[in-house]
């Protein structure tokens, strides 16, 4: 343990002519996930600094982290999927479930919040192992699969709250028994200036601080890293790939119901609506922007972060600007596009094996 | 290695069925401790069946198969290596985006700590690594580069010094020739050769008789999932074995069919 044995154990493979050098510094900033994003996210935030001030005080600051705490949290799922090679496309749709079921808990059953918050979390968790035993037993991609999830869940939540509720909306839940503790957990705020700031946002920066140990420091990472990289070679060595893939799919529910959770404390109640895809591939975006490959094996939950900031800053700084918000769409299609090439060339470079 | 007799793998009365088609019926096989023994056949003969038994990713479905005279039946490739079973795959199952410290530890990482806290220790596995590394041949190798920017040679000698690692009682070696220079497949057999000397039982799978007539103590010759042939060095010389590895026999009927209705390929 000692940093003396440590190096003189270590120290004698670096003299290796050739190989490791000065350059491997450099060469490792380069090969990490999030290098393209954060590039681009300092041109879009230079860019718009310039075309709308306003984005740099703290009320901006606070309308960029707010979207980006939410896109963040489910884009940090998604990546740690991607990099297994799996993809959910149902996180959108299962925040809006899984508020909702909260909602007609405590609002139609009278239950207590917490309660009704882990019942709904029990929920989330089934559609996750559903997905997952779904997608390792069936062998079809995950995007069908958790299509079709997407599907079940959007009708049955809508149908169902409609049932129950009458209407499209459940709200008047601050009443509830644990709803002021609930509330303090989840929808707490500070102001600093001008700017609101929530809590979605620690839980956003928890997300990612853990998420990112997780992929580099424990076994469960490594076996994540070799599921998406090298399916075969994990098998092989005796990695539980198709544990991994149900316990990423469950983390990936958890995701949204955090994020269901989190809107339904600050709106006091639900409104579920017939969400388009788009919500679900929002993470997607998010995760690809921050470097992850759709091939698998390589990314990284810092990267889906610095993706959503991206997301974030061009949305707000749009808006700020006095843009349509249409162009949103153009420039993140824009983003998009520059993150595949980047990514693109980098997968490539990275999986070129040499051959004797 | 008299006295030793149980030590090594053994296999008695063995059968694997894919669904209801026997890729190994009531193979019975022993491969001793401190000994190279060459399994050869043709495509389809049953060896890859014999490497997944052997590995652990395969479950046998009649017999039993021993490991130093126990009878185990391996629930997954992690059992295997924890039962000192280690395997050098045919495509070295290496990952090219992982880093090669994290390739050779790969589903057996050493970790400290407590969950949820409990986490890698990258120290003596970067550590356990390079020495490893060195150990087969690659001296000064950073453990923290990509697979994917090892040389071929490299990555063979990565799944070798893995599975010399984890092996504590054989070595199972399918199809070591694939790609290979010259220089590597010495660095490769004398791998194999100085695991033979550690005690090791060595199963090594392949298709080149000549090789494994080079290499080997004991051949078995594997035919429609069954034993054709069980022979020691003494039995047989390379041409002998390369015969029979041609399908001997059959070869013999099928010059004879071809020379009847085709003369002129007698004169060859």
């Amino acid at each position: 343990m000692t940093v003396g044995r440590l190096s003189s154990s270590v120290a004698p493979h670096r003299a290796r002519p050739g190989r490791v050098d000065g350059g491997r510094v450099l060469r490792q900033a380069l090969t990490r996930p999030s290098l393209p994003a954060l590039v681009v996210l300092a041109l879009v935030l230079a860019f718009f600094a310039v075309r709308a001030p306003e984005l740099l005080t703290s009320g901006g600051l606070a309308g960029v982290l707010d979207i980006a705490a939410t896109l963040g949290i489910g884009g940090v799922a998604v990546a740690l999927l991607l990099v297994a090679g799996q993809f959910d496309l149902s996180v959108g749709v299962l925040a809006m479930s899984s508020a909702a079921v909260t909602a007609v808990l405590i609002g139609q059953a009278g239950w207590g919040t917490w309660p009704a918050l882990l019942a709904s979390l029990a929920c989330a968790l089934l559609v996750g192992v559903v997905n997952g035993v779904l997608v390792v037993n069936t062998g079809l991609p995950s995007f069908l699969v958790t299509l079709a999830t997407f599907l079940v869940l959007q009708g049955t939540t809508l149908a169902g709250v409609r049932a129950v509720g009458g209407s499209g909306r459940i709200d008047g839940l601050d009443e509830a028994p644990g709803w002021s503790s609930a509330a303090a957990v989840f929808g707490s705020t500070a102001q600093l200036g001008d700017g609101r700031f929530r809590v979605s946002l620690l839980w956003w920066l928890g997300v990612t601080a853990v998420a990112t140990w997780v992929l580099w420091r424990t076994r469960f990472g490594n076996a994540v890293f070799a599921s998406g990289g090298a399916r075969t070679a994990a098998r092989e060595l005796g990695v539980p790939v198709r544990r991994t893939t149900v316990a990423l799919f469950c983390l990936s529910a958890t995701a949204g119901w955090l994020i269901g959770t989190l809107s339904l404390v600050r709106l006091d109640g639900v409104q579920v609506s017939s969400a388009d895809l788009a919500t679900g591939l929002d993470f997607l975006v998010v995760a690809v922007l921050g470097g992850c490959l759709l091939a698998g094996g390589y990314g990284s939950a810092f990267g889906a972060s610095v993706g959503a900031l991206l997301y974030a800053v061009s949305w707000q700084g749009i808006v700020l600007a006095g843009w349509d918000p249409p162009w949103f769409q153009a420039l993140l299609g824009v983003l998009l596009v520059v993150a595949l090439v980047a990514n693109g060339v980098v997968g490539h470079r990275l999986k070129g094996v040499p051959r004797s | 290695m008299t006295g030793s007799g149980a030590r090594g793998l053994e296999l008695r009365g063995i059968t694997v069925r894919h669904g209801s088609v026997p890729a190994l019926s009531r193979v019975s096989a022993t491969f001793p401790a401190g000994e190279i023994s060459c399994v050869l056949g043709e495509n389809g003969s049953g060896k890859s069946t014999l490497v997944a038994l052997l590995s652990g990713l395969r479950r046998h479905d009649e017999g039993e198969l021993l490991v130093d005279g126990t009878a185990v039946r391996f629930r997954s490739p992690r059992t295997a290596r924890a039962a000192g079973v280690a395997t050098v795959w045919e495509d070295l199952a290496v990952a090219p985006l992982l880093s090669v410290w994290r390739n050779f530890f790969l589903g057996a990482e050493p970790t400290r700590g407590v969950w949820p806290l409990r986490r890698l220790d990258l120290e003596s596995a970067r550590a356990t690594t390079a020495r490893a590394m060195e150990r087969v041949g690659i001296p000064g190798l950073d453990p923290d580069q990509p697979a994917s920017r090892l040389l071929a040679g490299e990555r063979q000698s990565l799944a070798v010094a893995r599975a010399l690692h984890f092996g504590a009682s054989a070595l199972v070696i399918d199809e070591p020739t694939a790609p290979m220079t010259v220089a590597r497949q010495t660095l490769f057999g004398q791998a194999i050769l100085a695991a033979r000397a550690q005690g090791l039982a060595v199963v090594v799978v392949t298709n080149n008789p000549r090789y494994a007539h080079l290499i080997g103590d004991r051949f078995l010759l594997l035919a429609d999932g069954q034993v054709a042939g069980n022979l020691t060095r003494e039995d047989v010389d390379a041409d002998g074995l390369t015969a029979l590895m041609a399908g001997g026999a059959q070869l013999g009927v099928l010059t004879d069919a071809l020379t009847e209705l085709h003369p002129e390929l007698g004169e060859r």
